[in-house]
């Protein structure tokens, strides 16, 4: 026990003097969150609007009212024709163009249905899909609120009802997901370049030749790195709750284990890349294309796996980081409690004892 | 030579795949000799040698290092044993001391002996002042001569120095020898390997590689004599010719 804490503050020797090892342990977490925090966000606020309004009825101005009284929407101005559409778009103020039809409170009433066209300017498509999402919440929520009171019902075509980020804050997705970035690289790439190191500098070699069993040098090596992950996801979820007004709905004692679970199945993917490379070169460009790509991109972060060509989809559940974000949204959104997430947590824990076995596998192979 | 054996080594083999690395050697080492391992690149040395220090297990034949059998005991060989890598093999980015209390450490050192064995070394080598400075910050040859001391600190029976002068001036290479003449003398065995043939003067006995097998195990006086020669060099080139 004694020997196993001397190595352990040696390898805190090593982190804490190397510049690198300490951006990347603290600088990038905190810039990470303020960057999808602040810089990438899929939120709209007082866009500028215009109104064609051929109905000019009582209807129609309710509907108006109601958009121009939300925050995410400022009617710049009102126009009164198509025409006049594509030379406002060319200016570059209003993105979207909000157009009744005529009689549209007569058409609602007659034939049960008013008809609404919305054009935005699609040149930023994320933006445009958003507009047409709020605008649509709007005359949703006009459409209930007039259904309540009348006794004759208007049709519905739609109903959109968003669960647990009604709101639709970006927020609620990054913050799992820098998270999940933050954990993945930390734990695996910095583990990785940090036991390739000693291979490169020959010292692993002398640490192989020593008492010490090659258990204890892994174990070693490791162990620092679970140490400041748990501390880097604590200053994320603190950050994500006191900074962007990120809810945990569930148990907090159930996300810390969850985390340290994952914090594990990293790790052991860093001990895997570390028996494979040789060089720190490698192991680096190793996590980063391995597994820094496909957390970002596959993992259902940024890009909805839904949404993906079925091929993809399938590649998809072999990333863990997939499994532990749906288990984080679960937790911090839904307040889901271990018998909803089970099978995503045993998904983990399978994955993490392949990588292990395979790591010993791989090491034996090595020693012989 | 009636001495007590350190190192025996029977039939021992090596094989990766179809390739013999090292061919049934056998040699014995005594109790506090300079045993010079030499051999060309790719002959086989390090490879012998790694399944002498605990690391690499061997194919076949036997091997008992301080007693103890490398294959089945490899833990208590490695107790026994110091080694120094061909490459530097201390953090640059600890200090004198701090390697030294690691080192000492993974030994099982008592954090008492550890303090004792710190102002033994540095007073001997010399390092007083730069007991707090970076490893990283030395010169190469003090380096080399730490990386020594630091491998005899746990005061083991054998040391394996694997190509320990590589790239060390001639003045710090002879002073380094006479660090291991002073071990030696002691009673640690030294076991060396090294490319450079006017070491191999300096060992008690030394053995030649070529080609996975040993072909020539003498005192270098003797060697010289039976090649007919004036230098471990020419012995070395005959040995390497012959086979070609």
């Amino acid at each position: 026990m004694k020997r196993f804490l001397g190595f352990i503050k040696k390898e805190f020797y090593h982190i804490f003097r190397d510049k690198r090892s300490m951006f990347i342990l603290f600088g990038m977490p905190i810039a990470q969150i303020m960057l999808f925090g602040f810089a990438i966000t899929n939120e709209i606020n007082n866009v500028n609007i215009a109104i064609l309004d051929k109905s000019k009825d009582s209807e129609t101005q309710k509907i108006i009212n109601k958009i121009s009284a939300s925050k995410y929407f400022h009617i710049e101005q009102t126009i009164n024709s198509e025409s006049q559409i594509q030379s406002i778009f060319e200016k570059g103020k209003v993105k979207a163009v909000v157009i009744f039809e005529n009689n549209f409170s007569k058409n609602l009433q007659t034939a049960r249905q008013g008809k609404v066209q919305i054009i935005t300017d699609a040149t930023d498509p994320n933006i445009a899909n958003t507009i047409t999402n709020y605008t649509n919440a709007i005359l949703q929520n006009y459409i209930q609120e007039v259904n309540k009171t009348n006794v004759q019902t208007y049709a519905i075509d739609t109903q959109t009802q968003l669960y647990y980020n009604p709101e639709l804050k970006g927020v609620f997705t990054f913050v799992p997901g820098v998270m999940t970035v933050i954990l993945m690289l930390v734990s695996a790439m910095m583990t990785s370049i940090s036991i390739t190191r000693e291979k490169e500098l020959g010292t692993m070699e002398v640490l192989l030749v020593s008492p010490l069993n090659p258990l204890q040098v892994i174990l070693g090596k490791v162990f620092p790195y679970v140490f400041l992950s748990i501390i880097n996801a604590t200053v994320i979820v603190l950050l994500g709750v006191f900074v962007f007004g990120m809810p945990i709905q569930g148990s907090l004692f159930l996300l810390a284990a969850e985390s340290i679970l994952f914090i594990i199945t990293a790790l052991s993917l860093g001990i895997l890349i570390s028996n494979i490379a040789q060089t720190q070169q490698t192991a680096m460009m190793m996590s980063l294309m391995g597994l820094m790509l496909p957390v970002i991109i596959l993992s259902g972060f940024i890009f909805p796996i839904s949404s993906m060509p079925l091929p993809l989809q399938i590649i998809s559940n072999i990333i863990p980081a997939k499994w532990f974000i749906i288990i984080i949204k679960a937790i911090m959104l839904k307040g889901a409690s271990i018998d909803i997430i089970w099978k995503e947590t045993l998904i983990l824990i399978g994955m993490t004892l392949f990588f292990i076995l395979l790591s010993i596998k791989k090491y034996k192979i090595r020693l012989e | 030579m009636d001495q007590e054996k350190i190192i025996t080594v029977k039939n021992l083999s090596k094989k990766f795949g179809d390739f013999i690395a090292v061919n049934d050697i056998s040699f014995d080492v005594y109790k506090g000799e300079i045993f010079g391992f030499l051999g060309a690149n790719g002959a086989g040395k390090t490879t012998a040698m790694k399944m002498l220090i605990g690391i690499s297990k061997p194919t076949s034949g036997e091997a008992l290092v301080a007693n103890f059998d490398v294959k089945s005991q490899a833990e208590m060989v490695k107790k026994s044993i110091g080694y120094m890598s061909q490459r530097f093999s201390m953090y640059d980015d600890l200090t004198i001391k701090e390697n030294i209390t690691f080192f000492g450490g993974i030994y099982g050192l008592s954090r008492n002996q550890i303090k004792e064995k710190t102002t033994k070394l540095v007073t001997e080598l010399g390092l007083e002042d730069a007991l707090n400075k970076l490893v990283g910050d030395l010169p190469l040859g003090w380096k080399q001569k730490l990386s020594f001391s630091v491998a005899l600190l746990h005061e083991p029976k054998i040391v394996f120095l694997d190509e320990p002068t590589g790239g060390v001036d001639p003045i710090t290479r002879r002073q380094f020898w006479e660090m291991i003449y002073a071990e030696a003398h002691k009673g640690t065995t030294i076991f060396v390997t090294t490319h450079y043939m006017d070491e191999a003067e300096y060992c008690d006995r030394v053995s030649i590689m070529v080609e996975g097998k040993i072909e020539a195990l003498d005192s270098p006086k003797n060697l010289k004599q039976q090649y007919n020669v004036a230098s471990m060099n020419e012995v070395f080139l005959k040995l390497a010719r012959n086979i070609e």
